[in-house]
């Protein structure tokens, strides 16, 4: 068995078996890494000396008899989480040359776990994007292709598509993503692996560059249910620096996976059925539901009427937000700065945000300062705000009667890297399935559960009760058991 | 009566209310663990949230949210129990976020009230609308540089608490007494110190102008006006302004001025026109602020004596009114007044601390927290003049030596023999050798003349240095010239 083909599990076990070492596993990865990366541009920075080196530490630690739960596991982390002394760019090139002093909670969480960094996962400019097309470091590539297309290159989903495509693609054996309205799951998704955005308040946001932050959620994303199970346990927990996270208990992810579904009533809410929607995707759905049902679950139609607001209201507050979050990239302090001789402070601004910004991320801002300003506050940010009150409100009723909701992951499969970039609406609409649970705060998993047509990959999601990840990783774990999903890309590490 | 200033048109009336903006006493910012001492070095005291850095998150600091609470109670003013904060969006090179975390729609407290004392006594209620928190900006230093601008973080993300007046004074004397008082009361409370000169303390200044009898006419707001001297200057210097453009048949529109304080004028700093959007919206990053109404209650508990309670202790104690306002409107003249007046006679004290030792501070350009003379030192002094040892004009003697030397009075008393002579032997020799040496005067005296009274008890004094009991050596005198 080629190294790179362990789940997250398997390595565990196999380090601490002792039939590999850190160094090894972590070798095989950059190999990967420097095969594939060149095409897949999973990667903005490979950080191989230091990878090396934390598992050479890694190695002795083990010898000494300290092991942590993710001793010696090499993971991708995505550029948005600041690494102290890596450069951490937010796939922008207005923090281009950033080299943050601090370390994210999250990334130090799993370096305290003896985790091995491979590098820094690409990602959509500021988490900004369905695609990963928009990095400052260039587009990422799916390692899935079409069985009768093979050359058209699919993008991975966004933003965190580095992340999912790395884990794809056997360059790390899991990966920190970031969701803000479905960019742990779509990518997940598209890639053919799992990824859950976690509760909000479950990860701390300390260090991770800020695009909205009361949707942010730090979560992992993995090649099974219980690897990503594993990497939330370590992720997750109470920051006093993060005045949003949630002071309560982590429980044991992994453990939950095997509870089964015997007893659990599962909503399908009716305004996901999208007219229009692929029939392998309300197929998959279908036969999703008909697995739980095996397995003893009841399932359930549920109404969660305002979720057809969701888009709208998400694309009112997440750019809001981020119009603020990103004003602190002025040039001023640290990253780019671009001036003319004779520059005042104000073309010192709109030189370097004109300069350091690419276009996605100015669309963003200008829509987030008009629908702030004088005028327009009460018409679009408030009414906003109201609508995402109802949809958190329809998802308290619903869960007063179901234990968790199933329903697609994305409204379709992996499309083409050229396809959709010229209409931000249509690239939009990736998170029609998604948004409601970053509105909500709620826990939402993507599992990989069938093939479209032409063999790539798609998802189906669960989305939980706050703080109840333990029922969405009972629901997925058993989704994904029965799925048996073992297709494999084209494009993978040791192939 | 009402304060107006005359026009061409006639008196126009005065309406003003006050934006103080006060630095919260805390070790740490406001949502930071850095230092917030003055005077550090530039950029010595700034923590990477409070430069903007990306992926920094605020954390609310307990100690200012508690001194909020502090001043909300000390200003008689509503408590609210729960509070949001707000993003105050613009761009400038000295806010590193790019936005104010404050509160604008929900603030910590709400309505209030404080009496101001005039200077012919008369008593008035201000308004308090509202006082919220907020984090203080940099500073941007344009003069250390031909073409660049340097920025000075040590400021940013200091805890400030905006205190908003309702439009309640009338004339610059009320702003200057209203501004005396909440200062009064934040150094009371201990949770701002007061100091305009650090720029801990500053004003907006509202200003507008109206005919008796009228509603409220445009106001415009003077901004950072950084003494109370000044406050009152440019309240008087904007209302002049108004009363001009509106006798010119024009009109007043809102805006933003500076006081030029070379010149006494207000200038036009921006117009309403393009006044910024500051766009605000509840800061995500921070959940609302939630206080436990039994911690507000220990806060209350434990407040000190404000100065209204403790001015009408004075009252009670014998003071005059006009001597308890005085030594009430500073905590540290309170305290040194009171360490003087400890077991001994209370008006006597007020007399000498208002009297001899604050024009000792005048003159000597001293404040009473660094005082020439103790407050235990100046009691001792009134201890001997009580127990007879040393007469008025004897003690302001001794005063003066203390103020030179810094001895205690005792000492004094002891190294220059200035103890008041009350043996009425020793003082029976010098008048009987005055009268021998002014034999003359005595037949005078003694033949009618009974204005030469004065001249021997003078003389007396004066054989005596000064320390005869004064009493004594009357008696003394009356008694020998009767023969």
């Amino acid at each position: 068995m080629h190294p790179t083909d362990f789940t997250l599990r398997g390595a565990i076990d196999a380090l601490s078996e002792g039939t590999i070492s850190s160094v090894e596993l972590t070798q095989a990865h950059l190999d990967g890494i420097a095969k594939l990366n060149p095409r897949l541009n999973a990667f903005i920075t490979v950080t191989a000396e230091k990878a090396l080196a934390q598992a050479k530490a890694s190695d002795e630690r083990r010898a000494a008899g300290q092991v942590g739960a993710l001793e010696g596991i090499p993971l991708a982390i995505k550029d948005l989480f600041c690494t102290a002394g890596t450069r951490t760019t937010a796939g922008s090139r207005i923090l281009d040359s950033f080299v943050p002093p601090y370390e994210s909670t999250v990334s130090q969480k799993l370096l305290n776990d003896g985790a091995v960094f491979l590098g820094k996962a690409n990602l959509d400019e500021f988490a900004m994007g369905s695609s990963n097309t928009t990095s400052a470091s260039g587009p990422v590539e799916n390692p899935w292709s079409r069985a009768n297309d093979p050359d058209t290159r699919l993008v991975p989903g966004g933003s965190s598509g580095g992340s999912a495509a790395a884990v794809a693609a056997r360059l790390a054996l899991g990966a920190t993503a970031t969701d803000t309205g479905g960019s742990i799951r779509q990518p997940a998704a598209f890639c053919g692996i799992a990824g859950i955005k976690p509760t909000y308040g479950r990860c701390s946001r300390f260090g991770i560059v800020a695009f909205a932050s009361s949707l942010d959620q730090a979560g992992p994303v993995a090649r099974t249910v219980e690897d990503c199970a594993i990497l939330l346990k370590s992720m997750a927990g109470f920051d006093p620096k993060d005045s949003t996270s949630a002071d309560m208990p982590v429980p044991d992810f992994a453990k939950a996976c095997e509870r089964g579904v015997k007893g659990l009533r599962i909503g399908v809410p009716k305004e996901y059925r999208l007219d229009g929607m692929a029939p392998e995707i309300v197929a998959l759905w279908e036969q999703g539901l008909q697995w739980l049902r095996d397995a003893g679950a009841e399932t359930v139609e549920i109404s969660l009427p305002h979720a057809k607001y969701a888009l709208p209201t998400y694309y009112i507050v997440a750019p809001a937000e981020a119009s603020s979050n990103l004003a602190r990239y002025d040039g001023v302090r640290f990253g780019m700065r671009v001036t003319e001789p004779g520059s005042d402070l104000r073309d010192l601004y709109e030189r370097t945000r004109a300069a350091g910004f690419g276009a996605e991320v100015r669309r963003r801002i200008m829509i987030g300062t008009y629908v702030l300003s004088a005028g327009y506050y009460d018409a679009y940010y408030l009414k906003a705000q109201k609508v995402r009150a109802l949809i958190r409100r329809d998802f308290e009723q619903a869960y007063a009667d179901v234990d968790a909701i199933v329903t697609p992951a994305t409204p379709s499969a992996a499309f083409g890297m050229d396809e959709k970039q010229d209409d931000p609406v249509a690239m939009y609409l990736n998170d029609i399935f998604t948004v409601t649970a970053n509105l909500a705060g709620l826990p939402g998993l993507a599992v990989p559960a069938g093939l479209d047509g032409q063999g790539l990959p798609l998802g189906l999601q669960v989305i939980g009760r706050a703080f109840d990840e333990e029922t969405v990783f009972a629901v997925g774990r058993t989704l994904e058991r029965a799925a048996g999903f073992d297709a494999l890309p084209r494009l993978r590490a040791g192939a | 009566m009402t304060y107006t200033i005359d026009g061409r048109t006639g008196p126009w009336e005065l309406v003003i209310g006050l934006e103080i903006h006060a630095q919260v006493i805390s070790q740490a910012k406001l949502f930071s663990g850095a230092a917030t001492e003055f005077g550090a070095s530039p950029n010595s005291q700034v923590s990477f949230i409070d430069a903007g850095f990306p992926g920094m998150l605020p954390v609310i600091n307990e100690e200012c949210v508690a001194q909020a609470v502090r001043t909300g109670l000390g200003l008689n003013a509503q408590v609210n129990l729960w509070s949001r904060f707000d993003r105050k969006n613009y761009f400038y090179a000295d806010l590193p976020q790019g936005y104010q975390i404050s509160q604008f729609a929900h603030p910590i407290i709400g309505e209030g009230a404080v009496e101001i004392t005039l200077a012919d006594g008369a008593t008035k209620t201000i308004g308090i609308t509202r006082l919220h928190l907020e984090q203080d900006a940099g500073k941007s230093l344009h003069d250390q540089h031909a073409t660049k601008s340097f920025i000075d973080l040590n400021r940013s993300g200091v805890a400030l608490m905006e205190i908003v007046s309702e439009p309640d004074m009338r004339s610059p004397e009320e702003a200057g007494a209203y501004l005396t008082k909440i200062r009064q009361i934040l150094r009371y409370l201990g949770t701002c110190d007061g100091n305009m000169d650090e720029g801990s303390m500053r004003a907006d200044v509202n200003v507008s102008v109206r005919k008796a009898g009228e509603g409220f006419r445009t106001r415009c707001e003077v901004k950072n006006v950084n003494s109370i001297r000044y406050v009152m200057q440019a309240v008087e210097a904007e209302a002049r302004r108004q009363i001009e453009v509106w006798e010119a048949g024009e009109e007043v529109f809102q805006e933003t001025r500076l006081f030029d304080t070379a010149r006494g004028v207000t200038r036009s700093m921006r117009s309403k026109e393009d006044a910024h959007d500051y766009r605000y919206f509840p800061e995500p990053d921070l959940p609302p602020l939630v206080l436990e109404q039994d911690w507000v209650a220990s806060l209350k508990a434990a407040l000190p004596e404000l100065p209204d309670v403790r001015r009408a202790r004075y009252v009670a104690m014998g003071l005059s009114p006009y001597d308890a306002h005085v030594l009430t409107l500073e905590k540290e003249t309170a305290i040194f007044f009171e360490t003087v007046a400890k077991g001994r006679d209370a008006k006597l004290a007020a007399n000498w601390v208002t009297g001899d030792f604050f024009a000792a501070l005048n003159r000597m350009k001293r404040d009473v927290s660094d005082p020439p003379v103790t407050a235990e030192n100046l009691g001792a002094l009134l201890d001997l003049i009580s127990d007879k040892t040393l007469s008025g004009s004897l003690a302001k003697q001794v005063f003066e030596a203390m103020l030179e030397t810094g001895k205690a009075p005792g000492e004094i008393v002891e190294e220059r023999g200035l103890k008041q002579v009350t043996d009425t032997g020793a003082i029976e020799a010098v008048v009987a050798q005055v009268m021998t040496a002014n034999a003359d005067k005595v037949a005078e005296y003694r033949s009618g003349k009974d204005k030469l009274f004065g001249f021997f008890v003078g003389q007396t004094m004066k054989a005596m240095q000064g320390k005869g009991n004064p009493a004594l050596v009357n008696e003394v005198v009356k008694k020998l010239l009767a023969g």
